[in-house]
C-alpha cells in the first residue's frame, strides 16, 4: 500500500519522549493478535497432528515431508518428489500471474485515460473505478458467479441473440477464477499506475515526438520506463492477494482450479483436518509472499540510491 | 505536419469504458434481479419488492438480522478501537521526533497488510485455540482489531503529513500545555483523517469473510459468513436482495467518505 514513510513533517518533537506510551497499544494489539499467532503457527507446522483437528505437542517434520515428498501409500517406499501440493502452489502462482497481467492490460489504459483528464474530472473517474471495490468482496464474487453461470443472464442474452448456441461453460474454469481475481483487485492496479502517470512530465513525450518517434514508440521507450515503479507496485498489490485468495477460486472455480487458499482452508475447516499440514502450507505461502515483498523493497532502495 | 496529441492513445477510452462496464455489470444485474417477481432466479417475472419483504420478515430473516447485527457491532467496535490506536500511533510517528524502534514500529503497523489474509486467519485460529478462547464475537473482534489498524492509520498519517506543527508551537508559546495543544489544536486538524480512517477500518471489518470464518466458532455468524453459507446451497433471490442492500450501504459510505475527504482538503 502507498503507506507514508516516516520523514517529511514527521520530525516535529512536540511529544518527544512519549513515543513509547503512544505506540504501546499498537505493539500490544498487533503483537498479541498477529505476531505471536504467526510465531505459534510456525511452531504448529513442526508438531504432530491430532485426528479431527488440533495437534499433539511432539516435534515432527511430517507436515513438510508430506508436502514435498511421496513415500508411497504405506510410507515405506524410497521418497520421490510429491507433485500434488507443489502443483497446487504452481497453479496458484500461474493463476495469480495471469490475473495480474489481465489487470495490467486493462488497468494501464484506464489509469492513463483518467490521469490525462482535466483535474476535476479525474476525481469523478477515480470514484467510478473505486466504488465497486468498497462493495463487499463476497457479494462481488457471488454477483460474478450469478452473471456467468450457465443458466445466468450472460448466457441467456448471448443465446437469445443467437451469438452462441450452447452456454459458454465459463463457470468452474480457470478463466472464471482469473475473471474473479481481476474483478476483486483491479483498483489495486489502477491507483498506483494513475499516481505514476499523473506525475509524468509530458515534455519527455514532446522531446521524443520532435525526434520523430511514433506514438507507440513513445509509449514503449519513454512512458513505460518512467512510470515503471507505479506498474510494479500495482502488479505486487494485485499478485499478492490473488495468490492467497479464497473466495474467487472457491466460488467461481471447479475442482481443477483448486488454489492455495482452499488447500489451507480445508485443513482447518474441511474434512481433511490436518492442522500441522495446514500450518506448513501457510508458512510456505507466507515465505513466497515475503520473498516477493523483499525483492520489491530492495529494488526500491536501489532505485532511490540511483 | 499534423500536431500529435501525446496524451491520447487510440483505444484507451474504449478500454476504460469496457473496464467500467465489467466492474458494474455483475452488480447491476444482481440489483435488477433482486426486484424479480419470479422465484426462478433466471426468468424475469415482473417487478416486485417481495424479496425485500422476505429479507425483513421471511423465514430466514431472524438468522440474517442476527448476523447483520453481529457484523455491525464488530465493525463499529473494531473500527473505533483501531482508529484510536492508529491516531495514537500517528501522533508518535509524526510528533515524537526520532526514537528507537521507529522503523520497526512502522513495519509493525503495516504488517497486517503484508501477511496474506489466509495466513492471518490460520494464525488467529491456532492462537485462540492454544490459549483456550472459544470462538465467538470476542475472538472475531480481537482479530479484526489487529488487521484494521493499518487501514485506519493510512488516512490519518496522510493527513498528519500535511499538518505543520507551527500551530501547536504557537499555542504552547501562549502557555497551552502539550495536552491542551493536542486537544484544542492538533486533534481538530486531524479530524478529517481520523474520520476517513474510521470509515475505512469499519468497511474493512464489515467486508471480512476469511478471518471471520476461521475464528467465529460454531453458531456465530456475521453477514458475510451467513451469506457464504447460504450461497453454498445455491443463489436464491433473497440473497440478491441482501446483496443489493449492502451495495447501497457501501455506495453511501464511499460517497460520504469522499465528500468528507474533499471538505478536508478545502480547509487546509
Amino acid at each position: 500500500m502507498a503507506a507514508m514513510a516516516p520523514g517529511g513533517a514527521s520530525n516535529s518533537e512536540i511529544y518527544k519522549g512519549n513515543a513509547g506510551k503512544l505506540l504501546l497499544p499498537t505493539w500490544l494489539v498487533i503483537g498479541f493478535f498477529l505476531l505471536i499467532p504467526v510465531a505459534l503457527m510456525a511452531i504448529y507446522s513442526f508438531l504432530t497432528k491430532e485426528f479431527r483437528g488440533g495437534v499433539i505437542w511432539e516435534f515432527s517434520l511430517t507436515a513438510y515431508d508430506q508436502f514435498f515428498l511421496n513415500r508411497g501409500l504405506f510410507g515405506d517406499e524410497p521418497p520421490s518428489i510429491e507433485w500434488t501440493y507443489i502443483g497446487i502452489f504452481w497453479r496458484s502462482i500461474w493463476q495469480a500471474g495471469l490475473a495480474t497481467v489481465l489487470c495490467l492490460l486493462i488497468g494501464f489504459p484506464t489509469a492513463w485515460f483518467i490521469a490525462t483528464r482535466a483535474p476535476r474530472d479525474r476525481t469523478i473517474w477515480l470514484l467510478i473505478v473505486t466504488v465497486p471495490y468498497w462493495v463487499n468482496l463476497l457479494i462481488r464474487t457471488v454477483s460474478m458467479k450469478f452473471l456467468i453461470r450457465d443458466e445466468g443472464p450472460l448466457n441467456a442474452l448471448l443465446l437469445s441473440t443467437g451469438i452462441i448456441d450452447a452456454p459458454l461453460g465459463l463457470i468452474n474454469t480457470n478463466l472464471a477464477v482469473q475473471l474473479g481475481l481481476f474483478y476483486s483487485y483491479l483498483p489495486f492496479m489502477v491507483l498506483p499506475v494513475y499516481a505514476a502517470v499523473e506525475r509524468y512530465d509530458f515534455a519527455l513525450s514532446e522531446a521524443a515526438a520532435d525526434l520523430y518517434a511514433s506514438r507507440w514508440t513513445i509509449l514503449r521507450l519513454v512512458i513505460l520506463p518512467v512510470v515503471k515503479p507505479g506498474i510494479i507496485a500495482g502488479c505486487i498489490l494485485v499478485f499478492v492477494p490473488s495468490l492467497g485468495a479464497f473466495l474467487a477460486p472457491d466460488l467461481l472455480g471447479g475442482a481443477k482450479s483448486f488454489m492455495i487458499g482452499s488447500l489451507i482452508e480445508e485443513q482447518f475447516k474441511g474434512a481433511a483436518g490436518n492442522w500441522p499440514f495446514g500450518a506448513a502450507a501457510a508458512m510456505i505461502l507466507m515465505t513466497i509472499v515475503m520473498i516477493v515483498l523483499l525483492v520489491y523493497a530492495r529494488s526500491q532502495t536501489r532505485e532511490a540510491k540511483a | 505536419m499534423k500536431q500529435l496529441d501525446l496524451r491520447r492513445f487510440p483505444g484507451f477510452f474504449a478500454i476504460t469504458l469496457a473496464c467500467v462496464f465489467v466492474l458494474y455489470a455483475p452488480l447491476m444485474v444482481v440489483a435488477v434481479y433482486s426486484f424479480n417477481e419470479s422465484t426462478s432466479i433466471t426468468r424475469w417475472g415482473g417487478f416486485s419488492l417481495s424479496w425485500y419483504a422476505d429479507v425483513f420478515t421471511g423465514p430466514e430473516s431472524p438468522k440474517f438480522q442476527r448476523a447483520a447485527l453481529n457484523s455491525l457491532i464488530i465493525a463499529v467496535l473494531a473500527g473505533s478501537g483501531a482508529t484510536l490506536i492508529a491516531t495514537s500511533a500517528a501522533v508518535a510517528m509524526h510528533r515524537a521526533g526520532r526514537f528507537k524502534a521507529k522503523t520497526a514500529s512502522f513495519a509493525l503497523i503495516n504488517l497486517p497488510l503484508m501477511v496474506p489474509e489466509v495466513v492471518t486467519a490460520v494464525a488467529s485460529l491456532i492462537f485462540f485455540t492454544a490459549i483456550g478462547f472459544s470462538g465467538g464475537i470476542g475472538t472475531i473482534l480481537l482479530a479484526h482489531l489487529a488487521f484494521c489498524i493499518p487501514f485506519a492509520y493510512l488516512p490519518i498519517a496522510a493527513r498528519m503529513q500535511s499538518i505543520s506543527d507551527s500551530y501547536e508551537q504557537a499555542a504552547m508559546d501562549l502557555y497551552a500545555t502539550p495536552k491542551e495543544a493536542f486537544r484544542l489544536i492538533l486533534l481538530p486538524l486531524m479530524m478529517p483523517g481520523i474520520f476517513s480512517g474510521f470509515l475505512l477500518a469499519f468497511i474493512i471489518s464489515l467486508d471480512d469473510f476469511l478471518i471471520t470464518n476461521f475464528v467465529k466458532g460454531a453458531g456465530v455468524e456475521t453477514l458475510p459468513t451467513a451469506i457464504f453459507g447460504a450461497v453454498k446451497q445455491g443463489i436464491k433471490p433473497n440473497i440478491m436482495a441482501i446483496s443489493t442492500l449492502m451495495l447501497g450501504v457501501s455506495v453511501v459510505f464511499v460517497t460520504l467518505s469522499w465528500l468528507i475527504g474533499r471538505s478536508g482538503q478545502k480547509t487546509q
